[in-house]
C-alpha cells in the first residue's frame, strides 16, 4: 500500500526553520530521505517552493475560476512537501513518519493513496463496468 | 490505539535486516543471529506495552538481542577464547549509548549474500531472503504464497540447519564467485516477482503484494550494490512490468492481455521510474545483460501508444540479442511473438514449430497458447482450437484456463 506524507509548517514552525543551521537541516533530511530509499520504500518525495512570485491559487466557487497569489492567503499550516512511500502496513507508515525530522509547529498528514480495492464495493456498477469494457476493448483512454 | 504487535512488526520490516546484520557481524553466525533477534523480539512484545514504545526502537532490540548474546556465552561452561573477548567487548559496550547503534550496510549484503547462498535450497532461498533480508514474519510469507504456515516455517528451519552445517561465514563472496552469487540473489528476487506477476497457481491472475515486495528488495539490493548494472536493470524491469498492474484485470479478475489493456491506466510515474532504473544501469557503461535487454523489452512496450505503434522490429533484436546471452525457449517464444506482429504469423509459426520439434516447453501451456494464437491468425481455426484446448489442460492458473477456453470458443 502506497501512503503519502505531506506536511505541513505554521508560520512559527517556518519562521524557527529559518533561524536554524540551513546545513544541519539538510543533512538530517538528508539522512531520512537516505533511509527511505535504502529500505526500498521511497516511491517519491519532494519540497515545495514558498515564495510568492511562484505560486498562485485557483479558486472554483466562481466562473470563471479566481485566480489569487498563494499559496498563503487564510492557509495556517502550508503545505510544504511530500513523501510518497510504498509500505506493507499502517503501522509501518507510521513508523516512517514518526522519524521524520521535524520539528515543533510542522505536522505530517499521511494519507494512504487509494487503489483499484478501494473501488470493489462498485464493481458492479453498471457504468462503471460498461465504461471498463468499452475501454478495455477500445484500448483507448 | 496502538496494537504492539503490529508495531512490533512494523518496527521489524523496517529495521529486521540491520538488526540480524549487526548480530552477524558480531557473532559471525547468521542463525545464532536470527535466533537471538526473534528472542528480542518477543521481549518487546511483552515489555512495550507496559513500558511504551522505546525512542529508537531498532537499537532497543539489538541491544536487549546483544545482552542475550552474552548470557548465551556466560552460561556456557568452557568458553573458548574468541567468545570470551567477543562477550568481553559487547559486555563492556552494552551499558554506553545504546542509540550509538550504526549498523553498516555491508553487513545487509552480506546477509543478502547468505540468503541466497548455494547450499540452500532455491525455494528456501526465498523464503529467508524474504525473512531476514524483507523483515517478514513467517505468518506474511506464507500469506503472500498461500501456503501452509508449517511449510515456510519447516523451509526456514531447514535452510538456517544447512547453513550452521555448511558453516557458511557471514561473508560476501570472493571476487571470482561475485557474479555468479550475484545472479543467484538477483535470481531469488526476480522469482518472487514473477510468482506474484503472473501467479502460477491460485484463483488469482496476479499478486500485487508479492510483485511489490519483490520491488522492495531489488531497491534495497540497489543502494547496497550501487556499482552492479544488472541490479538497477532488474529493478527497472520489475518497475516497468508492475507499471501495467492497474490495467492487467478486470474488476471480477479475469485478466486483459496486452493488446487489450487501457494503456491510459498504465502507472506513469512508475515506468518513469524504470526507465531511470535501466538509465542508471546503462549509464555504468558495461553493456547490458539479461535483465537489462528484458527491461528494454519492457521499456518498448511501456512507452508505445498502441500494439500497432509499439517498435516489434526492435523488440525482435533485443530477443535475438538475449536468446544469445541467456539462451531460453521462453525467450524463443516470446521472440516468436515479436516477429508475429513485426513480419507476421508465418514467420513466427516456424520459430515456434523449431521449438516444438526440438520438444522445448513441453508439458507447457506457453507453447500451445502461442502456436493457437498464430494459427488462428493463420486462417487455421480448427488446429487453433485444438491448441487452445491443450493449452488451457496444461495451465494451472483458474483465470488463464478461462481465457483459452473463451478463446477456442470463439473460433
Amino acid at each position: 500500500m502506497k501512503y503519502m506524507l505531506i506536511m505541513r509548517a505554521t508560520d512559527a514552525a517556518r519562521q524557527d526553520y529559518e533561524a536554524m543551521d540551513f546545513n544541519e537541516v539538510i543533512e538530517k533530511m538528508g539522512a531520512y530521505n537516505e533511509a527511505l530509499l535504502k529500505a526500498g520504500v521511497m516511491l517519491a518525495g519532494d519540497g515545495l517552493a514558498d515564495s510568492m512570485a511562484d505560486n498562485f491559487v485557483v479558486d472554483f466557487s466562481a466562473d470563471p475560476p479566481i485566480v489569487t497569489d498563494g499559496p498563503y492567503g487564510e492557509t495556517h499550516e502550508l503545505f510544504s512537501g511530500f513523501w510518497m512511500i510504498q509500505v506493507g502496513s499502517k503501522e509501518e507508515a507510521m513508523e516512517w513518519a514518526n522519524r521524520c525530522p521535524l520539528g515543533p509547529g510542522s505536522k505530517l498528514e499521511v494519507r494512504r493513496v487509494t487503489e483499484m480495492s478501494d473501488f470493489g464495493e462498485f464493481a458492479d456498477n453498471p457504468v462503471l463496468k460498461q465504461q471498463e469494457t468499452w475501454r478495455a476493448e477500445s484500448g483507448q483512454v | 490505539m496502538v496494537d504492539t504487535r503490529r508495531t512490533v512488526e512494523a518496527v521489524w520490516r523496517i529495521e529486521g535486516a540491520r538488526i540480524v546484520a549487526t548480530l552477524a557481524r558480531v557473532t559471525n553466525d547468521v542463525v545464532l543471529a536470527e535466533d537471538l533477534a526473534q528472542e528480542a523480539v518477543i521481549d518487546a512484545l511483552r515489555q512495550w506495552p507496559e513500558w511504551g514504545i522505546p525512542q529508537n526502537p531498532g537499537a532497543w532490540l539489538t541491544a536487549v538481542a546483544k545482552r542475550k548474546a552474552i548470557d548465551t556465552w556466560r552460561r556456557r561452561e568452557r568458553l573458548d577464547d574468541r567468545y570470551q573477548a567477543i562477550a568481553h567487548d559487547l559486555a563492556a559496550r552494552a551499558g554506553s549509548e545504546p542509540d550509538a547503534w550504526e549498523p553498516i550496510d555491508d553487513d545487509v549484503l552480506r546477509l543478502v549474500f547468505i540468503a541466497c547462498h548455494p547450499v540452500i535450497a532455491r525455494e528456501a532461498q526465498v523464503a529467508l531472503t524474504l525473512r531476514l533480508v524483507g523483515g517478514l514474519t513467517t505468518e506474511e510469507i506464507a500469506r503472500l504464497f498461500l501456503l501452509p504456515v508449517g511449510t515456510i516455517q519447516q523451509r526456514i528451519v531447514r535452510a538456517k540447519k544447512t547453513l550452521t552445517a555448511a558453516k557458511v561465514p557471514f561473508e560476501v563472496p570472493d571476487p571470482s564467485e561475485w557474479r555468479a552469487r550475484l545472479g543467484s540473489v538477483l535470481g531469488v528476487v526476480y522469482l518472487v516477482f514473477t510468482e506474484g506477476y503472473a501467479a502460477t497457481s491460485g484463483e488469482h491472475w496476479m499478486r500485487t503484494d508479492l510483485a511489490n515486495e519483490a520491488l522492495r528488495l531489488g531497491r534495497v539490493l540497489a543502494g547496497l550494490t550501487p556499482r552492479e548494472p544488472e541490479v538497477h536493470a532488474l529493478v527497472a524491469l520489475m518497475e516497468l512490468q508492475a507499471s501495467r498492474f492497474g490495467a492487467r484485470v478486470r474488476p471480477d479478475g479475469t485478466p486483459i492481455l496486452l493488446a487489450d489493456q487501457d494503456r491510459s491506466r498504465w502507472d506513469r510515474a512508475q515506468i518513469g521510474r524504470g526507465q531511470a532504473a535501466l538509465a542508471r544501469a546503462d549509464a555504468l557503461g558495461r553493456g547490458r545483460g539479461s535483465y537489462a535487454l528484458q527491461a528494454a523489452i519492457a521499456e518498448c512496450h511501456a512507452t508505445a501508444p498502441s500494439v500497432e505503434t509499439t517498435d516489434w522490429a526492435r523488440i525482435v533484436l533485443l530477443y535475438e540479442a538475449l536468446g544469445r546471452i541467456a539462451p531460453n525457449p521462453v525467450v524463443d517464444l516470446n521472440r516468436a511473438v515479436a516477429v508475429s506482429m513485426a513480419t507476421g504469423p508465418a514467420s513466427a509459426l516456424l520459430i515456434v514449430d523449431g521449438l516444438a520439434d526440438a520438444g522445448a516447453l513441453r508439458g507447457s501451456s506457453l507453447l500451445p497458447s502461442v502456436r493457437g494464437e498464430l494459427l488462428a491468425r493463420l486462417g487455421r481455426a480448427e488446429e487453433a482450437r485444438s491448441e487452445f484446448v491443450t493449452a488451457a489442460a496444461l495451465t494451472g492458473n483458474e483465470r488463464e484456463r478461462g481465457v483459452l477456453l473463451a478463446k477456442a470458443a470463439a473460433l
